[in-house]
């Protein structure tokens, strides 16, 4: 067992895990935060994103060992006392999910998104400047599968919320 | 997954060390690792963590740029100097995995991520690079997304990293280290290995020895990185080309290719270059090139049209970057 430090959605955590722990397993087997979803285990499907530092990854390609120090925001820390998030809120108001399996993986996946973009960040349809446009957030969502289809509602979503910020 | 020993290594003195066990793996981002572990393809008893190590730099170096190898494929994609002066390598990063996937997975490890050939991670099935001797399904298998050149009867396999053939396109280099001090400096087409009668064994690099920088040259003043695959985002190459030239007086100078998922290693098309250089542009003159490079290539059923797409490809992409130069001209 190795001693392990994080904060996860603010909140200071002290634990100690086997290696071979998934950051994944972590957040969902040993620290009761179930929001995060294991969809593939295998880094293919974006159900299991939740955001590192500041950037979005695959908690389940990744040793929750190798995370000592990080600060996690999962599903679970999105919310505040005022109420949803930006990005929550719109997926409700554009109902961008049917099952709701992948949904918080794909906010997790947005909410870093939009940083992104303000960083002003690339992606491989980027010209010159990054514009705000379906065929952008469709490129950098392209990690996050929908097996109900949802991608269409997803990606109103995601806009309303980018373009409210610009 | 096996058990296994972790720990972080603090430099590359220590990293080395610790890695020098037979069982030793480096852990980078762990996006290729850490799923090879969970099928049990790999089974490392003690991992030596270096995506940590002070290597998350990119610095100008003279005409060139000295990349850290813990710097993440997003980070370095993202970089204004790798936008602006090598988009080759800007482009061929972007169009691999995911922005979760780049935000995690390091430069030294791209390079050495292993192949996606479906039977070497189906362990019921016979794959000489799993385990040596044991046949290969994918000679007679399903073997679409498989090599036409430089493969033997014993491994037909390609290596699926878009980045590595941007980094032969532009000439890098792959620095390392081998404990007490000892390292070396190797050019990045030399970095990986063709399956010959050994496919088990990817690369040159000895046990244990760390990737820490990876030294792009000058960059040249055209470049271009097209990827051809099943959907336009998210899914690995069928086959990519990168390439990398100047124009002196309207005649190519110091052309440099590379093929993407076409071989066992990024596919440097020296016939290619060499018919191209000092050469002026023209569809004929490319039409050749490709032909020469093409020459030996051979299909194994399911990927016999990677052969005509292939040679399409590196025409388009010379039509392509020589049809800007005439409008600007
Ligand atoms: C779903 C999915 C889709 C993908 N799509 C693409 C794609 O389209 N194009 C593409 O190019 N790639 C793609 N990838 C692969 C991805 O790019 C690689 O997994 C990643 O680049 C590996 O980097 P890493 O740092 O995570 O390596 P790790 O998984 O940490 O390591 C890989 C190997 O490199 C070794 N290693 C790591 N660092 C060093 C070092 N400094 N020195 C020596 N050895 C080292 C490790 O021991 C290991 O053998 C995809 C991956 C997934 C899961
Ligand atoms: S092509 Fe290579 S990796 Fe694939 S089954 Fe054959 S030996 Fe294994
Ligand atoms: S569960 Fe992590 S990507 Fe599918
Ligand atoms: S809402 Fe069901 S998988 Fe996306």
């Amino acid at each position: 067992m190795y001693p392990l430090q994080l904060t996860i959605n603010g909140k200071a955590h002290e634990t100690n895990v086997d290696p071979r722990v998934s950051l994944l397993d972590l957040l969902r087997e040993n620290l009761g935060l179930t929001g995060s979803k294991k969809g593939c285990d295998h880094g293919q499907c974006g159900a299991c994103t939740v955001i590192v530092n500041g950037r979005r990854i695959n908690s389940c390609l990744s040793l929750a060992v190798s995370h000592d120090g990080d600060e996690v925001t999962t599903i679970e820390g999105m919310a505040s006392d005022d109420g949803l998030s930006p990005l929550q809120a719109a997926f409700v108001r554009h109902d961008a999910f049917q099952c709701g399996y992948c949904t918080p993986g794909q906010i997790c996946s947005a909410t870093a998104l939009l940083e992104e973009l303000e960083r002003g960040e690339p992606s491989v349809v980027t010209k010159e400047r990054v514009e705000l446009a379906d065929e952008e957030i469709r490129e950098r969502m392209s990690g996050n599968l929908c097996r109900c289809g949802a991608y269409n509602n997803i990606i109103d979503a995601i806009l309303e919320v980018a373009e409210a910020r610009a | 997954m096996k058990p296994f020993n972790y720990s972080r290594a603090a430099d590359d003195k220590a990293a080395v060390t610790s890695a020098r066990g037979q069982g030793a793996r480096y852990l980078g981002g762990g996006t290729n690792l850490i799923d090879l572990m969970k099928h049990e393809i790999e089974q490392p008893d003690a991992l030596v963590d270096v995506s940590r190590l002070p290597h998350e730099a990119i610095e100008e170096t003279g005409d060139g740029v000295r990349i850290g190898a813990a710097v993440t494929n997003s980070a370095l994609a993202g970089d204004p100097i790798i936008r602006e002066r090598y988009p080759l390598l800007s482009t061929a990063l972007l169009s691999g995995a995911t922005m979760q996937l780049r935000n995690r997975a390091t430069t030294g490890g791209n390079f050495l991520q292993r192949t996606r050939c479906q039977y070497f991670y189906d362990t019921q099935r016979a794959c000489n690079k799993r385990e040596p001797g044991s046949g290969c399904d994918a000679v007679g298998g399903l073997n679409r997304f498989h090599a036409i050149l430089g493969a033997s009867e014993q491994c037909i396999a390609v290596h699926p990293s878009d980045m590595a053939v941007a980094m032969v396109a532009l000439g890098a280099h792959v620095e390392t280290a081998l404990g007490e001090g000892s390292g070396r400096t190797l050019p990045a087409d030399a970095l990986h290995r063709l399956p010959g009668d050994t496919p088990h064994i990817d690369h040159q690099l000895r046990h244990g020895e760390l990737i820490t920088h990876v030294v792009l040259p000058k960059a040249a003043e055209h470049q271009l990185y097209r990827k051809v695959r099943d959907r336009s985002s998210y899914a690995f190459a069928v086959v990519s080309i990168g390439v990398a030239f100047d124009l002196l007086e309207g005649n190519f100078m110091n052309v440099r290719i590379a093929l993407g998922g076409v071989a066992h290693k990024p596919w440097r098309a020296a016939r290619a270059e060499e018919i191209l250089e000092g050469k002026a542009p023209s569809p004929e003159l490319f039409a050749k090139a490709a032909d020469a490079e093409l020459a030996e290539a051979r299909g194994y059923g399911h990927n016999d049209f990677k052969i005509p797409l292939m040679r399409r490809l590196i025409i388009a992409s010379f039509g392509e970057m020589t049809a800007k130069q005439e409008n600007a001209a």
